[in-house]
């Protein structure tokens, strides 16, 4: 399971590392980024979806197969 | 050391040739019919606006309005993301919907960067912006605002009623936003005036409007001066410093985004917190949680911004189109209200109540798309401490007197009268 931003997208609410500050961070202007290569450990997976859910433009994916 | 004669005349002399915008009749008073005569500056709409959204939202998604010139107002949160994001169509070149359009020369840029700004200047006022309201540089400001909150709690003594908007929430972010820009703390009380005028003023003689919206650039000139004088530490040294295209702004693009930083971080944050305190003194058992499980509010926090998204906005239409099913024509306005998006059933399951601990919730209350608030990270800062400190100081607290709670008409809704028992 791997995350990835869309950064046309995001404008920098914050959502996913208010969420899940263990796989997001944000960059010097507030926008997000996915922490490490993205990779989901089982034990994040809640934080994970709950940062895809709460994103208010839409711009995270989480890519199940990987 | 050399003047900068950016500064040295005033920058709002213009040119007779220069365009001066355009005027409608300033229409008041009751409304016949809320889905072809709608005005966000009546008492009805301040008391409860959220009756009048949802009966639109049900019966007429996209209302209109004859007042302010001629307007629309989306319901649905499909049409107000629709508009946020469509920034070819409709243009931030004024964001405060009245009686009054600035010309069309202004765009890209408005009277107040990045906000009134359009792409592709947009982008790059924003950019400049942005590192100092990131989480991690907002972060710096709250040992302060933890401390002044304490402060502003002390000061209640032994009252039994205090009113939490008056006397708590609109104090934070005024503080909060002065020592940012490095204004004296002490003009506080001023920056109300400010605030007042600009957002609640809309419906005001033009004469009248003009002289207010005078006394707030005069001040930030004086400001302008003090800085340029001494230099500090802080956003207003910043921007008159920062360079676009390689160049330093120009004088009214310094003092705009002054105007908006003031004037868009105080009563805003004032409103959260003021209708998140009226909201736990009406809801004993959403109070109650909170206080036995602090963990909570950053979830609950959400939802009361959800359900209380205290910011509307406003676009103008670029030119006569057939939108979503209304006519809508060249300089019409859209009242984009986010507190309508968040309350659609359509986008959220029982939209119209408070769910303290609602997880999913993918609110717009700070916006969609490029013009997403810019202080949103500043402001849920102030908001977490405010109710922090609240409740940890105050766990028991209640209306006072329901019936003498006011809320603030126009875009930006909060509670400008609060009483509550505390204790």
């Amino acid at each position: 399971m791997t995350l990835h931003i869309d950064s046309e997208r995001c404008q920098g609410h914050g959502r996913c590392y208010d969420l899940a500050p263990d796989l997001f961070g944000d960059d010097d202007e507030g926008f997000g980024k996915v922490l490490g290569d993205g990779v989901v450990p089982a034990s994040l997976e809640r934080e994970a979806r709950l940062a895809v859910a709460n994103c208010p433009e839409r711009a995270i994916a989480l890519d199940e197969e990987s | 050391m050399t003047v900068d004669d950016r500064f040295a005349r005033d920058f709002r002399e213009t040119g007779a040739d220069e365009p001066l915008g355009t005027r409608n009749e300033i229409i008041t008073g009751p409304v016949s019919d809320w889905t072809t005569d709608f005005s966000h500056l009546e008492p009805q709409w301040a008391a409860d606006p959220y009756l009048i959204q949802d009966d639109l939202r049900q019966h007429c998604p996209i209302a209109h309005t004859d007042r302010f010139g001629g307007g629309w107002l989306p319901t649905r949160y499909e049409d107000v993301a629709a508009v946020a994001y469509d920034t070819e169509r409709f243009s931030s070149r004024s964001i405060i919907m009245g009686n009054f359009r600035p010309p069309r020369e202004v765009a890209p840029i408005g009277g107040s960067p990045p906000i009134s700004s359009d792409p592709p200047f947009h982008h790059d006022a924003r950019k400049l912006l942005l590192p100092a309201f990131t989480k991690t540089a907002v972060a710096r400001q709250e040992p302060a605002t933890r401390a002044f909150c304490d402060a502003l709690i002390d000061g209640f003594e032994a009252r039994d009623v205090v009113d939490a908007a008056h006397d708590y929430a609109q104090h934070i972010p005024m503080r909060v936003i002065a020592d940012m820009l490095g204004f004296p703390p002490e003009d506080g009380p001023r920056f109300r005036e400010f605030v007042e005028n600009t957002l609640e003023g809309v419906n005001l003689p033009p004469d009248e409007r003009i002289a207010r919206m005078t006394r707030l650039f005069d001040y930030l000139l004086a400001q302008v001066h003090d800085h340029l004088d001494n230099p500090r530490a802080d956003l207003t040294t910043y921007l008159i410093n920062a360079e676009l295209y390689g160049r330093k702004l120009e004088a009214d693009h310094v003092a705009g985004t002054m105007a908006l930083l003031l004037i868009a971080g105080i009563d805003t944050t004032w409103s959260a917190i003021g209708a998140s305190l009226w909201h736990l003194a009406g809801n004993p058992e959403d109070r109650r949680r909170l206080v036995a499980d602090p963990s909570l509010l950053p979830t609950a926090m959400e939802e009361l911004l959800r359900a209380y998204a205290p910011v509307t906005m406003a676009r103008l239409v670029k030119g006569d189109m057939h939108w979503h099913g209304a006519d809508m024509k060249a300089d019409d306005w859209i009242l984009l209200s986010f507190p309508a998006a968040n309350r659609d059933p359509a986008q959220f399951e029982q939209a119209s109540e408070v769910v303290i601990d609602r997880e999913i919730n993918r609110h717009a209350a700070f916006g969609l798309g490029i013009h997403r608030c810019v202080g949103s990270h500043l402001a849920r800062m102030e908001l977490r401490v405010a109710l922090e400190v609240w409740l940890e100081r105050i766990p028991e607290f209640s209306l006072a007197d329901p019936a003498a709670v006011t809320w603030s008409a126009g875009q930006i809704r909060g509670p400008r009268s609060l009483p509550l028992r505390i204790g």
